[in-house]
């Protein structure tokens, strides 16, 4: 994989975690307000597996997205990598 | 504890130099009614909180300003970032660069520094939820004066997601103080406590 493909595929699917994570983040402040409701529960319950298989698919190919033992990193640690989210390019 | 996760809420890219925009976007970072205001507020306001679900919307809300914060802490940096001493002069932020260079310090838009006198915690749960009810709307305010100040699509799509967010919270906030409301009305409940004989 060329580079120039691997920072797209990068950016699709960053692209994809920020608007699922939107989702769950919506559907988890309603829920604060309203945890009896089954239907926003559910859809919390799909975003939040369809989040996960997201982000596993880009902390395997990009390195990990958060650290303090919440995602692996390979050889040679990958936290330290750039760009960082406020930078160009990222 | 808190989890840093190595991306931004939504995407910001901002490609154009623009100096007089960066100086008025600091309203929202170190302002009163910015998004550091808003974090500090709702997350020293949980912790007395009488019920488990406003316990939960001050932590989420205010982990979710954070992250807005973060927004507009890009936002500025990417407009300023390529600036020369020269041109940040002209633009108003010439005392701004000599005493903080480009970093990003907690000040509004005229140079004031943030202070906790910005922001009330009050061990009410009714004047605290009110109190961020009124901040949502105060932010609010601000990010449309923002938005009539700049034709800027790369500039304006961040700023319609955090104004939007504003009124998404208002509403949260809102419900949450009916439901405190509910509950300070049920018979068995004395919210007074032993503070107040």
């Amino acid at each position: 994989m060329s580079n120039d493909r691997g920072k797209a595929n990068r950016e699709k699917l960053i692209r994809a975690i920020q608007e699922y994570e939107f989702a769950a983040v919506e559907l988890n402040l309603y829920l604060d307000n309203f945890p009896r409701c089954r239907e926003a529960l559910e859809d919390y319950n799909y975003i939040t597996r369809e989040l996960n298989k997201l982000k596993a698919e880009y902390v395997k190919n990009f390195g990990p997205l958060r650290n303090f033992g919440e995602d692996p990193s390979s050889f040679p640690w990958q936290w330290v990598d750039e760009p960082w989210p406020w930078e160009r390019g990222y | 504890m808190w989890i840093y996760e190595k991306k931004l809420e939504i995407p910001v890219n901002i490609r154009s130099k623009d100096l007089k925009m960066a100086k008025a976007l600091f309203s929202q970072y170190g302002g009163p009614d910015g998004e550091l205001s808003a974090s500090l507020r709702y997350l020293t306001q949980r912790y007395n909180m009488p019920t488990g679900k406003t316990k939960a919307l001050l932590t989420d809300i205010g982990t979710e300003e954070m992250a807005h914060v973060e927004i507009i802490a890009t936002m500025i940096h990417q407009m300023i970032r390529d600036a020369t001493p020269e041109e940040l002069k002209e633009a108003g932020l010439g005392g701004y660069y000599a005493q903080n260079g480009k970093d990003l310090y907690w000040v509004d838009s005229e140079g004031v520094p943030w202070t906790a006198a910005y922001i009330r915690a009050l061990g009410d749960p009714v004047a605290n939820l009110m109190e961020d009810m009124a901040a949502e709307q105060k932010a609010r305010a601000v990010y449309e004066h923002l938005m009539s100040m700049t034709r800027e699509p790369d500039i304006i799509r961040p700023l319609r997601f955090l104004w939007q967010r504003e009124i998404v919270h208002f509403q949260r906030f809102g419900e949450a103080l009916q439901h405190i409301y509910d509950f300070l009305d049920k018979p068995h409940y004395f919210h007074m406590g032993k503070d107040h004989p």
